[in-house]
Parts: C-alpha cells; structure tokens; sequence
C-alpha cells in the first residue's frame, strides 16, 4: 500500500518518557539523522535533576524536542506538532505544551493502572474522551518490541529496554528519514555487545515497517533539505562548541590549552568533551573542587597556558575569591559559566540568566573583568575564541556566560575557515632589559613572563602591587592608581569589540535589547510582532562589561526600550544605573526558554493599538 | 628515582643569588627567618636554574615567602597554594614547585587541596610551617593546636583535637614526608635538600616557634637542655635511639612501641626499632607519628617515609604523548570535518 507524502516547512517532535526510557538518547539519534538530511534545526532537551526518579512517576519525565525545517530557524519550537509519550506521565507533563490537533504517539502497554496511578489519572485518558482535540495514535510499544525479539536470547528487561528504538523507526519512517545514521552509531556503540546491537536494529527497523504496513498512518511527512549557505556543515551543541573553541583558540595561538575543572550540571561536557583532545595537547585537570579548578588555571597560566575554568552557578559562586587573584595579578584566564537556575543548589538542569550580577559585580573590593554572553550553540565556538583572545590580549581574566539552554540544545553550524577566524595574539617577554611586572602598554596591558625565562624572576600575588614595580604597596595613592588602571584596562576594551547593531527601521518607537541565549527566540518573536504590523528594532548584546561604545546612543534612539530577560531584572537594572533610561522588562524565571509567541504578543502589548506607527 | 640533576657547573649561585632583596617583615625572632635562610642556602644545590624554580603560597605568616625568594613566585589565596602549585606544574612540568604554607593554610582552609595534592603525587615540594597557631589573624588556635589550649579565640581552652600533619600526609599518599625544627638548621637544610632531589610529592613539616602568639610552643625540643632527651633523630637502617647519652631506644613490641632503657641490663641496642623509610607499608609511619600523642615518647624528626610512585604530572603527559603518537597531532580540519560533519552545495 502506497503512503500519502506530505511536504510540511517545519516540525516540531518531542520525545517524552522516563529518564530511564532513552529518549534523550532517542531524540539525539533523530536530531543527527535530521541534520545529515540536511535540514536546519534547533533542539532542546529538558530532563529532571535525579537520574533515574521513581519509574512512571510526573518528576521522572525526561523530554527531547526538536524543531526542523526546510527554511532557517533559530528556536526549538513552542509547540510540538508530534509528542511521542512512553508512559502516562510523560502525557501528562507535556499534554500542555502541544499545538492543538497534535499528533500523540502513545505506547499503550504503558496505560495500566498502576502507572495511570503514579501518573495521577483518575481514568485513562486514552479511553475517557479527553484527549478528543488531538491525532492520538496508540500504539502497543513494549509488546510490539518483545514480539520482535521473541527469538532472540536476552533477558526481558533487556529486550524491553529496546523499545525507545521502536519508537524511534517509527519516526524516522514518519518522516521519510533514513535509519541508516542511527544504525551505524548501534554498531559502534555495540561492538563488543553483539546480542543488544543485533536486538536494537531489529526493533529499529520494526519500527520503520510498522509504519509503512500498518493501516494506522495514513500520511507521511516532508521536511525538505533547508536551502543553506554552501559549505561544511556539522550539528553542534553549546558545551561542544565552547570545548571546540577553545580548542580552536589553543591552535590559533599556539598556546597550549589548559582546563582545571569540577564536574557540575550543566557544564560537565566541557570537561568531558575536552578530555578526549589529547592529541591537541590539551590538559584537562579534574580537581577536587571548583576552586582548585580555577586555582590550578591561574597556576597554568603564570607558566603561559591558555586557561580556563567551567564551571555552573554553584561553582562561579566559589570561584569568586581566586577570580579576583587572577584580576589583581592581571593573568589572563577565561571562566565558562554555564548558568542554571538558582539560587543555591536550585534547577540544575533548568536554564535561567540570572549569573548576570555575579559574573559582573560578585567579586569582593574593586574587581572588573570582562563579561559576555553567547547566543546561540553555534555561537558559543565563536565566543569561546573571542573570550580567549581578549583575556590573552588584555592579560584579564574573561567570564564566558552560556546557559542550559544552549548547553544542551543543538544547531547546524557552518564552520568557518581556519583562516577567517580571528588572530589570537602571544607574546611572552623575554627581554629583561626594562622588564617590570606592572610596566603596562598603550592598553595599559603588563607583560607575560613565563617562568622559565631567565632574567624575569618576579614574585605576583593577591596584596596590592606598586604601579609598574610590582611589589607589595600598601601606599594609599598607589592604590589608587592601580584600581584606577584595571578599571581603565578593562574599559579599554570597548575599543576592540564591535559596536552594537540594530535590527529594523531608525524611526521604529520600540526597541528590544536581548543579551545571551534568549537570541533566538526574540529575534523569531520579533519577526512574528512585525508581521503583524507592529514596529520594533532588535539589539543584541554580546559584551555586557564593558558595553559597546554606541550602546548609549542606540538607547536613546528610541522612545521605549523593552528587555526580556530569564531573569528579574539585572540587565534591565544595570542599564537603568548607568544610562538613567526607562525600561520595560520581561522576565520570565521558570527555569524554561522564552516562547517565540510569548515575546511577540508582549511586544504587540507594549506598543498597544498603535504599533509603534 | 630522584629527580635528574641538571648541569649548573656553569652557573654558580650563592644564597644570595636567591635572595629577592626586599625587606623581609616577619617579626623579630621569628622562626620563618631560619626557614628562609636554609632554604636559600640550600637553592644553589638544587641542580635547577634559578628560573625554573617557583615559589608557590597561601595566605599566613609562612606565606609571605615567595616575596623573599629571587625566583618565580605567586603569592596567591588562603589555602589554595597546592591547587595553584598544581597548576603551574602540570602545565610546565620542567619547572621544580615549591609551595611555602601553614598550619592553618594546608591543614584548615585548604586541607582539600593538601590532601589531594598527596593523593596525585603531583611532583611538588611543600614546607609546612607548623607554629600551632594563627599568626597572622593575632593568635587564635589552629588545627594544630593541642587540645586545651587557650588562645584569644579559646578563653576556656579548647575542645577540638588537633591535626598530625605526618598522619595527614602520610594517609593522603604523599612520597617523601618528614619533620623538621626551624632551630635546627643543619637538620632543615638536609631534609630541605633531600626533598628537592625527591621525584613526586614531598611534604616537610617544620615547627616553627611563633615568638608573639605562641612563643615556646617547641622550645623542649630545641633548647639544648632538654633537645637530647626529647627529639629522635629518624636515619633510614639506623636503631631508634636517643637520649642525652644515646641511652634510651624504641622498642617495636608487635604494633605497640616501647621505650626502653639501654642501660637497664635487659635491653640492648639490637632490641631497638630499625627505622626503614622505604617500607612501602606505612603502617610503622603512623605508629612513629603516633610517638608526639604518647606521653614520655621523643618527637621523631627526619625522613618518616620515602618511596617511588609515578608521579601525576609525569603520567599525564606521558598520556598525551601517547595519544599523539598514536593519532597525530590535531588539526582544525580533524577538529572541525571529521565525522557527523556534511556538505551543502
């Protein structure tokens, strides 16, 4: 029987089931696939903090979306087209979210009553009527899986645990992917596990031909290839892409790479990522804790390394007191903060953007650094060179802000030629003659003398430093001076980073200024509040200490001034501080991205009936 | 293994040659003078040019030391000398690291990464100055300070049992641990020495008198009165002996040291304990470290342990080198187009 192809521009698909269930797993074979196929794509895994909550139960739902289109896209999607739910409770937490008319694949055999019961159902939903505005497609998941492998010789839990590639055929089937990608990583995931990778296709490819032979699907989806810029492609994530980075930066300044780190949520891929690069030469140093990481980075970087630390709010937290040594000792040193929800232990897999004050204020005494936030996943490689560049040119220590959101979510990125990248810089003194530590340069910049140079020998250190000499100097106006020339130091800056650009018509009454990851969702916002006539310019920073040199003059252009944050307020309030301008805030903290639909109706709000005309 | 000596026959370095000529401003009579002065001593021995040598600290008294040092030097954060020590080798492990510290600095606030530091055998060399007390804070009790004592942070006395530094270093891993006496400089150079020839951690705990806030705290076991009866010197294959006329020994009775009298007709030089610092068991270390908790028992100064581990800094790059000799060094193309990489036309 022949299948009806339907060409669709976008979808969104998310993958719902017990954190034991595999369906990040799932939705990171689907999400490579889809790239391969060409596709542009956005994705946005959200997962409980315990790793395997009570089985069946509402806090143990672990969730993959993805959004893919023939045209460009710059979110996950607000609302999924498809859910494909493992059990009740993977229904129940995401039934919410779904567009109306949403396709449910449901697998069946998990709709008894004690799940229904750790679901909190009071009757099946499958069965009491309510699910009647949605495309429910039930389907016996556990049980098509065991029939599958009914000759095969694994245990039952084994054969079950299978199931999610079921699920996962089933998709690729629906829209006309291929499974091969996924088959190929079984192999090498499986080598030495035949039984599991024989298992595992067979169910994958049952999957794919219960679509076509069951009379349940009538339809079949299109998503053709978007038409993207030519060139080398690869689908990367935000902690992929900072670990890439870097590593880029190591190569591009023949600077060895260095990483002293703890594990944390969300940022362990990182070190995790980095780890595997030893042949670019990269130390990875796992330490004992957050503090030893930036400790032993610091150390790293005296002996001439490009340091970093990454770390999550918890960690920035306790990095605090040894990011001022590396301000004062004017050693340059990049802090990745991968934010989550705070405060405290908080939502550690949650996204929010509320390190903003810390990374700029949280340090005790005057201690300026430089802050920027990444935008995108892809973005986050090319903020990982800039942040290298600046803290080896500026001899300072860099505070690099992404989130979960971009951690965890993924994009194609084009990836640049090695030589279009920017330069990055290293110059070691070696000379002694008229060497002094704190002798400072036309960016008010010290040297880099690396132990190991004769003639250099010089002591650095947390007490405050006499002007050019560097020893100790308690003196009153030295002092002075020297707060004065690390402040300076990091201002100077600005003349190194571009000016802020705006988005839309010079005359529009509303701007809304965006920092960090809520990039994507604004802008996509935006162009929904446009077409629906409503006047609006887009910024977009990238610097937050120091600001680009324009930023007050683009504020002033416009009459209103909107900035949604994942937070309560702290851009907002730093740019009423300093520039003494209204602002309208949006803030969201649950711990969850902006919705595209959620910033365009609070733009069309904001301008009223006017629309900015 | 000890540690390759490089040839300096070239470069001939006096102490002075280490001294950075600043003003050094520990109070008058203070022990880390002593300190100060041997280890500078003993730099132009170290087979190392003067900068490839760095001197690593926290915060204390103890550690302002890297200032007075004409070498590379961070003078960084309380606690944290062994985290930032571990930065700077595993980075350049042709650098020999120092990290001058305290009681307080090593074995409170940064006990985290003393011990850890231990467990790696990172090849880093660290001086404990051990004064029981803080000094720098003026005079409140330390983790070594003993139980009872009252400081201006313990007017009733304390209630907490102190830290054994030889106990800690020993039970974390640490290679070469030994104890040394700020007023016995000929003693503190020698172990001084010895742990700069040491390939992998080496830990020196020095009492140090404190004249301001805890002047006498080892006087028993320096003055020349009561030193002989009260201190044993530790030499590998030699018999526990001390005493003012080398007449009392140490017994090992099973797991249980005794003291005994050499001259009581009953025991004889061969009864005694003979000290063997390359055990790899460190069992007896900790029985011997026990001998400063057992009253009547002499404070055992000298190397307790010493033995060969692979160090972390040299595993680690011993690691990279055989990555890259098995995958070549990396390029930004294998970075960048290697697989799960596509092309649009």
């Amino acid at each position: 029987m022949s299948k009806l192809v339907q060409v669709v521009e976008d979808v969104t698909v998310r993958f719902a089931g017990d954190s034991g269930d595999g369906m990040q797993l799932t939705g990171t074979q689907f999400t490579d696939t889809t790239a391969l196929a060409g596709n542009d794509l956005s994705t946005l895994p959200d997962f409980p903090a315990e790793i395997r909550a009570p089985a069946g139960s509402l806090s143990g739902v672990s969730g993959f979306q993805l959004h893919f289109s023939s045209s460009d896209i710059q979110t996950p999607g607000d609302a999924p087209d498809v859910l494909v739910a493992m059990n009740p409770a993977a229904l129940k937490v995401n039934l919410k979210d779904l567009k109306p008319n949403a396709t449910i694949i449901v697998n069946t055999n998990t709709f008894e009553l004690k799940n229904l019961k750790l679901a909190k159902y009071d009757s099946n939903p499958l069965e009491d009527g309510s699910l009647s505005k949605y495309n429910v497609i039930p389907i016996p998941l556990t049980l098509l899986t065991m029939n599958t492998l009914e000759k095969v010789n694994l245990s039952v839990k084994d054969k079950e645990k299978c199931k999610n590639f079921f699920a996962l055929g089933l998709m690729y089937w629906m829209y006309n992917r291929p499974i091969q990608v996924t088959e190929k990583w079984l192999e090498t995931k499986f080598r030495n596990k035949p039984e599991v990778l024989e298992a595992n296709q067979m169910v994958l490819k049952a999957g794919y031909y219960y679509g076509e032979t069951t009379e349940i699907f009538t339809t079949r989806y299109e998503v053709k290839p978007a038409k993207l810029p030519a060139g080398r492609y690869k689908n990367i994530s935000g902690n992929e892409a900072i670990a890439l980075g870097f590593i880029t930066a190591s190569l591009k300044s023949g600077a060895q790479l260095f990483l002293g780190s703890y594990p944390i949520t969300p940022a362990s891929e990182i070190l995790q990522e980095l780890s595997k690069y030893k042949d670019y030469g990269v130390i990875t140093f796992q330490a004992e804790d957050e503090i030893a990481g930036i400790c032993a980075a610091i150390g790293a970087s005296f002996s001439g390394k490009l340091a970093i630390t990454s770390t999550s709010g918890p960690g920035l937290s306790l990095k605090m007191e040894a990011a001022g040594l590396a301000v004062i000792t004017e050693l340059p040193l990049v802090i990745v903060d991968v934010q989550r929800g705070g405060p405290s232990t908080g939502l550690p897999t949650k996204t929010e953007q509320a390190d903003l004050f810390q990374a700029i204020y949280g340090r005790h005494g005057e201690a300026p650094l430089v802050v920027m936030a990444a935008q995108s996943p892809a973005d986050c490689f090319c903020m990982s060179i800039e942040a290298a560049r600046i803290a080896i040119k500026y001899m300072t220590p860099v505070i690099l802000l992404s989130d979960g959101y971009l951690a965890f979510g993924s994009e194609p990125m084009k990836v640049p030629a090695f030589e279009d990248l920017p330069d990055i810089h290293v110059e070691y003194r070696t000379d002694p003659e008229g060497f002094y530590p704190y002798l400072r340069n036309e960016n008010l910049v010290r040297p880099w003398a690396i132990p190991g140079t004769p003639g250099l020998e010089h002591r650095i250190g947390g007490l405050e430093k006499k002007d050019i000499y560097g020893n100790i100097s308690y003196e009153p106006e030295n002092h002075e001076i020297m707060v004065r020339n690390r402040k300076q130091k990091i201002q100077n800056v600005q003349n190194d980073i571009p000016e802020l650009e705006i988005d839309g018509d010079g005359d529009d009454e509303l701007l809304v200024l965006s920092w960090g990851s809520t990039y994507g969702a604004i802008k996509e916002g935006i162009r929904k509040a446009r077409m629906q006539g409503a006047n609006v310019s887009h910024a977009h920073l990238k610097f937050l200490n120091p600001f680009p040199k324009n930023l007050e003059d683009v504020l002033n252009r416009f009459k209103k001034v909107m900035i949604p944050e994942l937070n309560t307020g702290q851009l907002a309030f730093i740019i009423k501080g300093m520039f003494m301008k209204d602002i309208v805030q949006f803030n969201k903290v649950q711990g969850q991205p902006f919705k595209v639909q959620e910033v365009a109706n609070k733009i069309l709000e904001v301008l009223g009936g006017s629309n900015g005309k | 293994m000890e540690n390759n000596i490089i040839e300096t026959s070239q470069i001939k370095y006096t102490a002075k040659d280490f001294s950075s000529g600043i003003d050094v401003k520990w109070c008058p009579g203070c022990g880390d003078y002593s300190i100060l002065a041997q280890v500078q001593r003993t730099s132009p021995d170290f087979g190392k040019k003067k900068e490839d040598i760095v001197w690593i600290s926290g915060i204390g008294c103890s550690s302002r030391f890297p200032y007075y040092m004409n070498t590379y030097g961070i003078h960084g954060i309380h606690g944290r000398a062994a985290a930032v020590a571990t930065g700077v080798k595993l980075a350049n492990p042709d650098l020999q690291v120092w990290v001058a510290t305290g009681d307080g600095d090593s074995l409170s606030i940064g006990g985290n990464h003393f011990i850890h530091a231990c467990r790696r055998n990172i090849d880093i060399k660290i001086l404990l100055f051990n004064n029981r007390i803080y000094g720098l804070t003026k005079g409140q009790y330390s983790p070594t300070s003993e139980k009872g004592k009252i400081t201006k942070s313990s007017p009733y006395g304390t209630v907490d049992f102190p830290f054994n530094a030889i106990k800690v270093a020993t039970g974390s891993g640490a290679t070469f641990v030994a104890r040394s006496l700020d007023r016995d400089p000929k003693h503190l150079q020698e172990m001084i020495m010895r742990a700069s020839r040491h390939k992998g951690l080496a830990f020196i705990e020095i009492y140090q008198n404190c004249p301001i806030f805890n002047d006498g705290a080892f006087s028993v076991l320096t003055e020349k009165e009561t030193r002989a009866d009260n201190v044993l010197y530790l030499e590998h294959g030699k018999p526990m002996v001390f005493g003012a006329n080398q007449d009392k020994g140490i017994k090992l009775d099973g797991l249980n040291p005794v003291v005994i009298d050499l001259n009581d007709g009953k025991h004889s030089i061969d009864d005694c304990w003979v000290h063997d610092e390359n055990d790899p068991n460190p069992t007896r270390v900790f029985l011997m470290a026990r001998f400063t908790d057992i009253e009547n028992f002499p404070t055992p100064v000298g190397v307790f342990r010493r033995y060969d581990k692979p160090t972390y800094d040299s595993d680690y790059h011993e690691q990279i080198k055989n990555v890259i000799s098995k995958k070549g060094t990396g390029t930004y193309e294998k970075l960048m187009f290697g697989k799960g990489s596509w092309e649009v036309k």
